[in-house]
């Protein structure tokens, strides 16, 4: 353990309301500390550099997951243990589960949670991918009220975001539009468990017999932030699906992302593997589900 | 007298105190007055020491700190050669190198104290890959910065070119790979300018970490004394740096008069201490028309980081073990260890054997496409004999059968009829399956002229309540030496399992059976211990008081009016060579091993050309390994070899920046977890080695040499791709896959 314990602080307020006051009043001070499962790793390593941490991992106001005829609202708490034992998130919401089930060991799965993985920003992480492709939205909330944002545009660079430093997000809302959709994930991590991604993809199009009617892509690894790749979308919207509509989808693919090299991995393999991920996700629409023994292939259809 | 433990799955004898926590490991100890100890690092890979000063902020006046002018006796780690200081004096040669040592009684205060102790180091042009060492763009070992060198020649390889029917050549690279055991190191010492110096910790060679104290504190023997913990895995990597933590340990005890622990956590275990040494290797080979081998050219190259440790004896055994398990008249073999400004490379299961037999095994298949053979067919043609000569020309005296390990091995895991599947199936798919092997040996106990120095002794006692305490300084790391000690008394003797007692391996109170490595703490301490217990049985029975056919009962009847009348019984063995053993150091010729392990393996791979990920779907390892003491550990021995050569084929990537562990968190340090390791299938052949406790020969470090090359050799049979280094990453298959399809494209 390299952090030295003594100059760190921790508050536990005992409701929302407490947290959002003292967010409000010395805002940038204090930080929210979820299920800790990223500061944990730094703090261990000496390398937690803010010093003062807000436990939210009590509040009630953040848990719970709540169904209604419109949305699947999810708790900012949620964790990805939760999500995967979810029926109505398994049946219409499959591609979010499978990034759960791939995130971690199981006591991450048990203490991390959504909104930690979306506020902690990495463009590694395994469950934004998913939200993109199902148009999440998230409640940000602060002492003097809440306001609702898209996720998509909530990441403005590397590890910075929209949210003011006196809000938290309260919640995460998925649309129930996505019936009929055909859904992919696929997660390239540097083993198969307990691994960090070096590519990770999420995709969903909904189809008219050979036509894409309407598609999502969103990529995690490959840019500061996990992007959802619309010009990519925009070239095969309307398309029928072909060698040719492939191949210009991956040209466009490669102009909209920007992977880098790092200890994990290098540019050019996430750029490739992008692009064979695409092919992957194209090639299942045009075998109408394609080969269900491949593990790539959380395809569900409700 | 009944003979009934060898060959059965007995419990382990310390198992009881693992699983329930009894267990006590280095840092579960706590002693009154205790400080912790740290050390500061040069994080410059080569300079110049120009100041040390301690930031604010900090109250120094409650640290112990030592630098290397407090060092009472010599500056050295004693092992091989002195080059390596205990604490950096004036030059630093890697970025890991130890320069500071602080001690406080609390340890987080500790780790601010370590931040703010700034080195001021003129840095000079460092050296970082094996062919800026050899081509001495910078001197920065001895003269030529060569650890060591050696040359090994048989028959006349100049002569063969000219009538060979086909030469292949290649070269082939290996990474460097942590050990990483379970506990990481740690120590804890007292030490006493008057009474002398005690260390308790994690090791796998007390007398090591004793010899290297003796020098560090200028001390007689029983001055030192060294008190192994229980120890959480070892995989050679705990074989030489103890001796640089005890020694720091020891250091800041002796200044500050308080007894200090030192435990790395992770991430300076992973940078700090040493790895498996990276290395090249050249192969020029000659072969027939008819598939003989008709020479052998091997450079052989390892990186040894920045001062000599181990580097002379892996390169040792990485050169004898260059030619593999094969005939070849001519044969010429040059190795070198160089230096560079790495922290230094050291001993890890295989110890040079896994990086030359890599090469080896990869070169012989792309041999064996060139003149048209199947793999297996070359080598069936190749494999060699009993009566022939190894290439330091040892002539093989037992009866080994190659061909009879590799016919099996190829049955049991379906390699004709799946490779002809494959071969069938793979076109066009996304998932291509390939299967592959390799066929090694390697050499029980220290090389060469090494057990006769080392001149091993282990001493059994009885109790008058019959009891038979084993002394050694062999140590239990988890792979099992207290279970197979006491198996091999207890037959011996007759006596049941719980009759023998293994002693805490201690200086004080137990001989030097030497140290726990090269698979020799079976085939050579084991069969000390059957003999010093053959030696107390023929004591009692001399002196009248063990009848033939004694029970256990009688044994302890015999122990008591033993005792009583001529004081202490015990018993002690040496040991000697076997008969007909000769090497010669400095011609390199000879009997390099009494004897070896062989074996085949066998795996099965998937390459996906979607992700250019790997998976080892299937393995089978057959080998040959003298009778099995235990079959429950011989076996974990095998599957936990292969599941860490899995991890050095296709996951364990050290990055280095700047001479540095990039990398050293085992969430970027990639190990294979459960679900990338297949089923590892695990066959036995038992051949009894005549001087081995029972027959058994040494097994620990043979799965380490094999599986790499094996799935290399599958990747092959899978995509058409030959690689030539590991690890293996999807992103160096991704290139590879990408010049053979543009040479595809240009055909």
């Amino acid at each position: 353990m390299r952090s030295y314990v003594p100059a760190y602080e921790l508050r536990a307020p005992q409701s929302l309301e407490a947290a959002l006051e003292l967010l409000e009043r010395e805002p940038d001070v204090w930080r929210p500390l979820a299920g800790g499962t990223d500061l944990m790793v730094l703090f261990e390593a000496g390398k937690l550099t803010h010093r003062k941490f807000l436990s939210i991992w009590k509040l009630s106001e953040l848990k719970g997951v709540e169904v209604t005829p419109e949305h699947v609202t999810l708790g900012a708490l949620t964790t990805y243990t939760q999500v995967q034992a979810h029926a109505v998130l398994q049946r219409e919401f499959p591609l979010l589960c499978q990034a759960a089930r791939e995130t971690g060991g199981i006591a991450t799965q048990n203490r991390g949670t959504l909104a930690g993985n979306i506020v902690n920003g990495s463009p590694a992480a395994d469950s934004p991918p998913a939200l993109l492709v199902y148009d999440a939205q998230i409640e940000l909330v602060s002492a003097r009220g809440s306001r609702w944002v898209p996720y998509q545009g909530f990441h403005t660079g590397y590890k910075t975001m929209v949210l003011r430093p006196e809000e938290i997000i309260r919640r995460i809302r998925l649309p129930r539009t996505k019936q009929g959709w055909r859904q992919y994930y696929r997660k390239v991590g540097t083993r198969k468990a307990q691994a960090i991604s070096k590519v990770c993809f999420a995709g969903s199009a909904q189809m008219q017999h050979n036509t894409i009617r309407d598609i999502r892509m969103a990529l995690g690894s490959v840019a500061p932030i996990v992007l959802r790749c619309a010009r990519t979308e925009a070239a095969l919207r309307s398309q029928k699906v072909s060698a040719g509509a492939f191949a210009a989808a991956k040209e466009v693919l490669a102009q909209e992302i920007t992977p880098i090299d790092d200890m994990r991995s290098t540019a050019a393999y996430r750029l490739r593997v992008a692009q064979n991920l695409l092919e992957e996700f194209l090639l299942q629409l045009q075998n109408n589900g394609g080969d269900e023994s491949h593990r790539g292939l959380a395809a569900a259809e409700s | 007298m009944k003979k009934h433990l060898i060959g059965r799955p007995v419990p382990r004898k310390e198992g009881r105190a693992k699983v329930t926590g009894q267990a006590r490991y280095v840092d579960d100890l706590v002693f009154p007055g205790m400080l912790y100890g740290a050390t500061v690092r040069s994080r410059v890979p080569r300079g110049r020491i120009k100041g040390i000063s301690f930031g604010e902020g900090i109250p120094w006046h409650e640290f112990t700190i030592v630098t290397a002018k407090d060092i009472p006796g010599e500056n050295y780690v004693a092992l091989i050669a002195h080059d390596q200081p205990y604490l950096a004096d004036g030059a630093v040669n890697h970025s890991e190198e130890p320069v500071v040592l602080l001690a406080h009684p609390e340890k987080y205060l500790l780790e601010e104290a370590r931040r703010a102790v700034q080195l001021e180091i003129e840095a000079l042009r460092p050296t970082f890959t094996i062919e800026d060492s050899l081509n001495k763009k910078e001197i920065i070992w001895g003269e030529d910065n060569l650890f060591k060198s050696y040359s090994v020649e048989k028959g006349n390889v100049d002569e063969v070119w000219a009538r060979a029917d086909f030469i292949v050549e290649g070269e082939y690279r290996t990474g460097a790979q942590e050990q990483l055991y379970i506990e990481t190191n740690g120590m804890i010492a007292v030490a006493i300018p008057e009474k002398g110096v005690t260390v308790w910790g994690s090791m796998q060679c007390p007398y090591y970490v004793h010899k290297a104290l003796m020098a560090l504190f200028g001390l007689p023997a029983d001055k030192v004394r060294v008190i192994q913990s229980e120890t959480g895995g070892g995989f050679g990597g705990k074989e030489e740096y103890p001796s640089m933590i005890a020694g720091h340990a020891a250091l800041l005890a002796w200044k500050s008069g308080k007894p200090v622990k030192i435990i790395y956590d992770r991430a300076e275990d992973m940078a700090a201490t040493t790895k498996r040494h990276p290395s090249r290797t050249r192969h020029r080979t000659a072969v027939s028309k008819d598939g003989k081998l008709l020479g052998m050219e091997i450079d052989f190259v390892i990186d040894g980081g920045a001062y000599t440790t181990l580097s002379p004896v892996v390169l040792s055994r990485g050169t004898i073990h260059a030619p593999g398990p094969y005939f070849c008249p001519n044969v010429r073999i040059r190795s070198r260890a160089v230096a560079t400004n790495a922290p230094p490379h050291g001993a890890f299961r295989g110890f040079g054997a896994p990086q030359s037999i890599f090469a080896l095994e990869r070169h012989l298949n792309r041999v064996a496409r060139a003149i048209g053979l199947t793999p297996e067919e070359f080598r069936r043609r190749n494999f060699i004999q009993p009566g022939q000569t190894t290439a330091t020309g040892q002539v093989i005296r037992e009866n080994v059968n190659m061909n009879h390990l590799l016919e099996r091995a190829l049955v049991l895991s379906d390699y004709h009829a799946k490779t002809a599947r494959f071969a069938r199936e793979n076109s066009g798919q996304r998932r291509k399956k390939g299967m592959g092997f390799a066929s090694f040996m390697h050499g029980a106990g220290f090389t060469g002229s090494g057990e006769q120095y080392l001149a091993s002794v282990v001493e059994l006692e009885a109790t008058p309540q019959g009891r038979v305490r084993v002394l050694a300084a062999s140590t239990e790391i988890g792979q099992g030496t207290n279970t197979i000690f006491s198996q091999i008394a207890a037959d011996a003797l007759g006596l049941d399992y719980d009759s023998i007692e293994i002693l805490k391996p201690d200086t004080a109170s137990v001989p030097n059976s030497g140290p726990t490595v090269a698979s020799r703490t079976c085939m050579v301490v084991g069969k000390l211990v059957e003999a010093a217990a053959l030696g107390l049985q023929q004591t009692l029975v001399g002196s009248g008081y063990l009848p033939e056919g004694y029970t256990p009962a009688g044994f302890e009847r015999a122990c008591k009016r033993y005792i009583e009348s001529h004081g202490p019984l015990k018993s002690s063995s040496q040991y000697q060579p076997p008969p007909g053993i000769h090497w010669d150091d400095a011609t390199y010729y000879g009997d390099a091993y009494g004897t070896y392990a062989w074996a085949v393996y066998v795996a099965e791979v998937t390459v996906d050309t979607v992700t250019f990920e790997i998976e080892v779907n299937d393995f089978v390892a057959v080998q040959e390994v003298g009778k099995v003491i235990h079959p429950v550990l011989a076996a974990g021995q095998i599957e936990g070899g292969v599941a860490q050569a899995i991890g050095y084929a296709l996951y364990e990537n050290v990055v280095w920046n700047e001479g540095r562990m990039f990398n050293s968190q085992m969430t970027n340090y990639i190990m294979p977890t459960a679900v990338d390791v297949p089923p590892i299938r695990v066959f036995f052949e038992e051949l009894p080695y005549s001087y081995g406790p029972a027959g058994a020969k040494g097994l620990g470090e043979l799965p380490m040499d094999g599986a790499a090359p094996a799935i290399v050799n599958a990747i092959e049979n899978a995509t058409g791709v030959s690689i030539h280094h590991i690890p293996v990453m999807p992103e160096s298959l991704m290139e590879a896959l990408a010049v053979t399809e543009k040479a595809v494209e240009r055909a």
